[in-house]
């Protein structure tokens, strides 16, 4: 515990530094003669400071380690020079009675600690050893394995996992994250994906690299153009789902992950808590299509809906809980400040509004699914007598209040629930790749590409085409890409572009 | 005072290896087994779960207030600070069972000072006028009551926690030079500093931890199952601008031999920023290094073990809190200071079973309590392990009593400044 206090400490230090630098050769303790000697050395000190001072540091240092330095200070480089004398002489002598600032040890015992300035020793590559490193991630692995098996799930249950899904733009990026957050969890994982349309090259493709067990089930009918149709036909494809587990009699926890939602790793390891029938928070991600549009309409239309909605409050769909972490109700979408507002059409540039309660924030026990169970609770209705116009998974309880509230009680939102499209007509080159390359049409007398570009062969280089399309993309705003039959329209309207440019340059 | 131990489910948590001290004291556990023993020859694991209610009586003695309310009425941080276990010590005994109304049938004396709360402005205790004021309450002792004289300090007991304990002195070559209060040489000091072979540690002391905030750590506890994702992890000065510029002085070199071997490595977490998630951090940590700074000791030590990180303790013959009744070396790493630019080396080549051997033995619930000063006091916890210290040197030694009229400390010794009247 040290702090500056003022001369007390400074005039020691300065007093014991005078004292060492005064006397680098002398080791008389003696101070009290009063002879030429004193006053030599008087002078030598004064000598002694006043290059200091020029110098800027203590070089008395320097001149103790370059005349008592030894070998023992070679395999280490040491900043301060050590002085070597102070480990040896651990003896109770008269002489540390003078404070001399570099040595000073224990009067009774002798010691190995020393007081005193130390080197700061530093080893000649003061960088990690590779073979090191490896070594302390695997000493990080079997402590978080340790601590998963004493603190985490104990025994747990594979998961089946429910997306449906459908060919279209931004299939892939959905799909990708999705499968991501599946391919990080340590349990058994079943994916089931249900693909409107019927199985496709596109969605296999897409689904083959995931490395997790996968079925995918063609269900065939074409996804309609509506939200509200679109709604639809995902619960009836999940519902097909469902009936593959019950027909399969799969054991685990059933979740329904949406393609487009986000999912934490944190909701795997909650919903493994579940006994039969649960739910949990979903934040739900409201938005309207365009980035321009939300800053003009919004100013001025949704004034009022702005207000009556807290700013940046992200509404949250899930269970409700009273005071002794029971469920109560729950809280849903209210969607009447988006009434007339809210996209229809799947590229409509308005809000996508969730239903009120999306069937992602439910999470339930396979053998709730299966024709016979031997402790099925009597609250759950059997899967066929329910329709196929259910709006959520509510509808197969007779009792709604046996549900089990998870992620403390609803007060964790553990996952997030998005849509986003593409436009219906934007066109994007299958399984994202293109093939034949694009060819640059556009010569600029602007930039430094050469007057005539150089003739690409076929199949090379994807990458110098991707740049090529993403220089294409960020010139319009929509979330389009150039299939090669509308190049040469695309290419022109870049010229007229690039020429406009010119004029207002020139 | 002997008294009878018979094992019973209560001295063998279930959740420390019990086993290992077995094998290590084979002759001991035959008599566990078969015959009553005295608590000296107990092993470690018991020993934090013993219960010094009837095993000691402590007297406490009625000091004016200016050496104790007065200085906290002045200053209220002592309550705060890393030396604020004197006061919540004297509180503790004020209502504890052990204490004694009647100073005849003592075993041991109190005197409550409390000779850190004399406090900077910026919050640091200045020990210049502790010594004056621990000889006016000695002399006041000594001349209101028999005991001290009795035994000229060698039952009486003071809670002395500040740099370099009874040496009252912040810079260590002052303190050496010092030596411990002359007063003080036959009492035995309850303090937080622990060097082996060192001027300012007596033979007898008890060695205790600084005092941290229990209530800020237990509010900051995070999930057990958040995984450990952090190797070593430190946060604090490297080097000390303000008093040793060019280095060398603090921590004798160790912590700057740290940053300058270390700040490139990645799976060293160390920096001398504050970041206002220390505590879950250190949660989040395998190692938390410990080193040394003016004085060996550090509230670092507390933390790192409340919060389940191994303590990687670098300080050359440091004596730790409760050595006698916590096994340091199986919860700690010990590393020489001048093995620290071996330090990833050295850590990295410890195999992972005694890893996870240390994070179960630091998981013992009683390792904790014994670290911490709650308020109020918690069965285990630091106030009974000092008790139980105090419990464990009973009966006095012969020697302690002095025949009537025999002196042995000398009051006119010690610098000219000690001497003049507080």
């Amino acid at each position: 515990m040290k702090f500056s206090l003022l001369q007390q400490s400074y005039m020691n230090r300065r007093s014991g530094s005078f004292r060492g630098s005064s006397a680098p050769l002398d080791s008389s303790p003696d101070n009290t003669i009063k002879s030429p000697a004193s006053i030599f050395w008087l002078l030598l000190h004064g000598i002694c400071c006043l290059i200091s001072l020029v110098l800027g540091f203590r070089f008395s240092r320097l001149v103790f380690f370059f005349l008592f330095s030894t070998s023992t200070t070679t395999t280490l480089y040491v900043t301060t020079p050590f002085h070597p004398l102070s480990r040896t002489s651990v003896i109770s002598n008269p002489l540390t009675n003078s404070a001399n600032d570099l040595l000073v040890s224990n009067s009774t015992v002798s010691s190995g600690v020393v007081v005193g300035r130390h080197g700061i020793r530093i080893r000649p590559w003061p960088h990690p050893n590779p073979s090191e490193v490896i070594q302390a991630h695997q000493i990080i692995e079997r402590v978080q394995r340790e601590q998963r098996n004493q603190f985490g799930v104990k025994s747990p249950r594979s998961l089946i996992v429910v997306t449906p899904t459908y060919v279209r733009t931004f299939q892939t990026l959905h799909m990708i994250g999705v499968m991501h957050s599946l391919m990080l969890l340590p349990y058994d994982v079943v994916w089931i994906v249900v693909e409107a349309g019927g199985i496709t090259n596109e969605t296999e493709l897409i689904i083959a690299k995931s490395g997790v067990k996968t079925l995918h089930i063609g269900f065939n009918q074409k996804m309609p153009n509506t939200w509200e149709g679109r709604h639809r036909l995902e619960t009836k494809m999940r519902l097909r789902a469902l009936r593959l587990v019950r027909e399969e009699k799969m054991d685990g926890i059933v979740m329904f992950a949406d393609d487009s939602n986000m999912h934490s790793m944190e909701l795997f390891d909650e919903i493994q808590n579940v006994k039969w029938f649960g739910a949990v928070s979903v934040g739900i991600l409201v938005h309207s299509g365009g980035a321009d549009e939300t800053l003009l309409a919004a100013a001025k239309v949704d004034k009022e809906a702005e207000e009556n909605l807290p700013n940046s409050v992200v509404p949250v769909q899930g269970p409700a809980c009273n005071a002794s972490n029971k469920l109560a109700g729950w809280h849903t979408f209210n969607s009447l400040t988006y009434k007339g507002k809210s996209a229809v059409y799947i590229d409509d540039r308005a809000t996508v509004l969730p239903r009120k309660l999306e069937w992602a924030g439910f999470v339930l026990n396979s053998r709730l699914l299966w024709k016979e169970a031997e402790d099925k609770p009597e609250w759950v209705k059997d899967m066929d007598s329910v329709g196929e116009n259910i709006e959520n998974p509510l509808a197969l309880l007779k009792d709604p209040s046996k549900v089990e509230p998870l992620g403390s009680c609803g007060r964790q939102v553990l996952l997030w629930w998005l849509r986003v499209e593409a436009r219906a007509d934007s066109k994007f080159p299958p399984g994202w790749i293109i093939d034949p390359p694009l060819e640059i049409t556009v010569p600029s007398k602007r930039t430094p590409w050469p007057d005539t570009p150089p003739e690409l062969p076929p199949n090379e280089e994807k990458t110098i085409n991707q740049e090529q399309t993403v220089k294409h993309s960020s010139k319009t705003r929509s979330p389009r890409s150039k299939r090669r039959s509308k190049r040469k329209h695309e290419a022109g309207s870049v010229e007229t572009q690039v020429s406009a440019k010119h004029s207002e340059q020139n | 005072m002997l008294s009878i131990s018979v094992p019973s489910s209560k001295f063998f948590p279930a959740s420390f290896p019990f086993n290992l001290y077995l094998k290590k004291r084979p002759f001991f556990s035959f008599l566990f087994i078969f015959s009553p023993i005295t608590q000296t020859l107990r092993s470690a694991g018991d020993v934090l779960e013993d219960d010094p209610v009837g095993r000691l009586k402590v007297y406490v003695y009625e000091l004016p207030s200016k050496y104790n309310k007065k200085l906290l009425q002045k200053d209220p941080r002592c309550l705060t600070h890393m030396f604020a276990a004197e006061i919540f010590m004297h509180r503790f005994l004020l209502s504890s069972p052990v204490r004694t109304l009647n100073p005849d049938e003592a075993d041991w004396f109190y005197a409550p000072i409390y000779p850190t709360c004399d406090l900077t402005p910026t919050g640091l205790p200045l020990p210049f006028k502790s010594p004056r004021m621990m000889r006016s309450a000695v002399q006041l002792i000594s001349s209101n009551w028999p005991y001290w004289n009795r035994t000229e300090g060698s039952d009486h007991f003071f809670v002395v926690p500040h740099d370099f304990g009874a040496c009252f002195h912040y810079q260590e070559e002052k303190a050496i030079e010092r030596g411990i209060l002359p007063l003080l040489q036959r009492a035995t000091l309850v303090q937080t500093f622990g060097q082996r072979n060192h001027v300012c540690l007596n033979e007898g002391s008890i060695t205790i931890p600084p005092y941290a905030p229990p209530q800020k750590m237990q509010a900051r506890q995070i999930p057990l199952d958040t995984p450990r994702s952090i190797f070593v992890y430190f946060r604090g000065l490297f080097y000390d601008v303000n008093n040793d510029p060019e280095g060398g002085y603090y921590a004798r070199g160790a912590r700057a031999a740290v940053w300058e071997n270390f700040k490139n490595n990645p799976l060293f977490d160390i920096s001398t920023d504050h970041p206002a998630t220390y505590y879950e951090d250190m949660q989040r940590a395998i190692f938390c290094l410990c080193p040394l700074g003016w004085a060996p000791w550090s509230p670092r030590l507390v933390e790192a073990v409340v919060f389940g990180c191994i303590p990687v303790i670098i300080a050359d013959d440091i004596v730790l809190p409760f050595a006698d009744a916590i096994p340091w070396e199986e919860i700690g790493v010990f590393v020489a200071e001048e093995d620290v630019p071996d330090l990833d080396t050295i850590l990295t080549s410890i195999p992972s079973e005694v890893i996870l051997r240390k994070q179960r033995l630091l998981a013992n619930p009683s390792m904790k309590r014994a670290m911490l000063f709650p308020q109020p006091a918690q069965p285990g916890d630091a106030f009974h392990q000092i008790l139980n210290g105090l419990a464990r040197k009973l009966p006095h030694d012969r020697t302690a009593y002095l025949k009537p009229g025999q002196k042995v400390l000398n009051w006119t010794t010690g610098p000219v400044g000690d001497l003049k009247p507080w």
